[in-house]
């Protein structure tokens, strides 16, 4: 039985389900109640980006990586050169 | 003491009615008096797996919007004398529950019965809430598979936090049923295990149903799996596990179908 658990090991993809889920479902819980920090810290920082900047909706990536001890946030916005994309200082 | 106990998920598609059914159909086997009750407003199914799907002429909201009386909309099972349901209505309004409407209906099935068994609809919506809300406790129903165990965990939050035991500061007594599952391919690691689950979900074990043909063979003919085909492994396993709800401490086993050749050489063991 041990030979055919050990053979079989190789392919065995429920210890993988089984990590995936304790990483995910131990951050969901941090959340819960919380806000979505995610939704919030993107926002905020767009809206301080767009008081100087003209911003093209289409040119802004946000992207979050989740670990299980830190996680990033990528936020990636593309500023256009020259001066008919800034707002006018006051 | 009457006992409300909410049948839920989250996650669509992995038994809950079927489990409503099996438990009720064997709580009231064992001379209780049972009502199961639909809470899917707009997709009722539980009178189709009930068997009653010809005889439903009021509902749940009916009942609500105070159209019918309770014991006009309650449908007796043919089979077993203290088992009754609740239907739900097929109408498209979900806005026609409402807290306080359920609340009464809830005290009033308190007062004649000794079990109320609310099959939660999918998702975690009104119905799903209003499913929950009043409940002593919760079978939280848990297929072997990510999306599930994920919903799951989602419902047990809920459970802790929406329901008016958890306002109170008393807490729901929660169940897992793991349904669907294949000890031969958990042993394989094909699938997650039981112990995978229950570690990753901290919540105590009510019963594991094996995949088995006889599930869809009983709703097919419209009969709770533990009537249909009483000695078959999952009558046998929701039979256990609706006695450990009577408090009865019952070993805890994957009823096995007959096992191959194979699996004996094998001698493969249930996880």
């Amino acid at each position: 039985m041990n030979l055919l658990r050990f053979l079989n090991s190789r392919n065995a993809s429920a210890p993988v389900a089984r990590e995936r889920l304790q990483i995910l479902l131990s951050h969901e819980r941090s959340l819960r109640g919380q806000p979505d920090l995610l939704g919030v810290l993107r926002e905020e920082i767009l809206a301080v980006v767009s008081r100087h900047v003209v911003l093209d909706p289409d040119k802004v990536i946000v992207k979050m990586e989740r670990g299980e001890t830190v996680s990033t946030l990528e936020v990636d916005i593309e500023l256009p050169n020259g001066v008919e994309g800034l707002r006018e200082a006051g | 003491m009457a006992k409300v106990l909410v049948v839920t998920s989250g996650k669509g598609g992995v038994g809950k009615t079927t489990t409503t059914a099996a438990l009720g159909a064997s709580l009231a086997q064992s001379g209780q008096k049972v009502v199961v009750v639909d809470f899917d407003v707009g997709l009722r199914n539980l009178d189709l797996v009930m068997g009653a799907e010809r005889r439903v002429v009021f509902d749940l909201i009916n009942v609500v919007q105070g159209v019918a009386k309770l014991s006009q909309a309650l449908i007796r099972d043919k089979r077993l004398d203290n088992l009754w349901l609740l239907p739900a209505s097929q109408t498209r309004d979900k806005d026609a529950l409402t807290d306080e409407g359920v609340g009464t209906i809830i005290e009033e099935l308190r007062t004649k019965f000794d079990w109320i068994i609310c099959d939660s609809p999918a998702g975690i919506e009104r119905g799903a809430t209003l499913a929950m809300r009043y409940a002593d406790e919760a079978v939280i129903v848990t297929n072997p598979e990510v999306s599930s165990v994920r919903d799951s965990d989602r419902i047990i939050g809920m459970l802790d936090s929406k329901t008016v035991k958890a306002e109170k500061g008393e807490q729901v007594k929660k169940h897992i049923l793991i349904t669907r599952y294949d000890s031969a391919r958990a042993s394989r690691g094909e699938m997650l295990t039981i112990e995978d689950i229950l570690e990753i979900l901290a919540t105590p074990l009510l019963g594991i149903i094996p995949e088995s043909q006889e599930v869809l063979r009983a709703s097919n003919v419209g009969t709770p799996v533990t009537l249909n085909s009483a000695t078959s492994a999952p009558a046998r396993a929701y039979n256990d596990a609706a006695r450990r709800l009577m408090g009865e401490t019952v070993t805890m086993q994957v009823p096995a179908e007959r096992k191959g050749l194979m699996d004996r050489l094998l001698g493969r063991r249930a996880a």
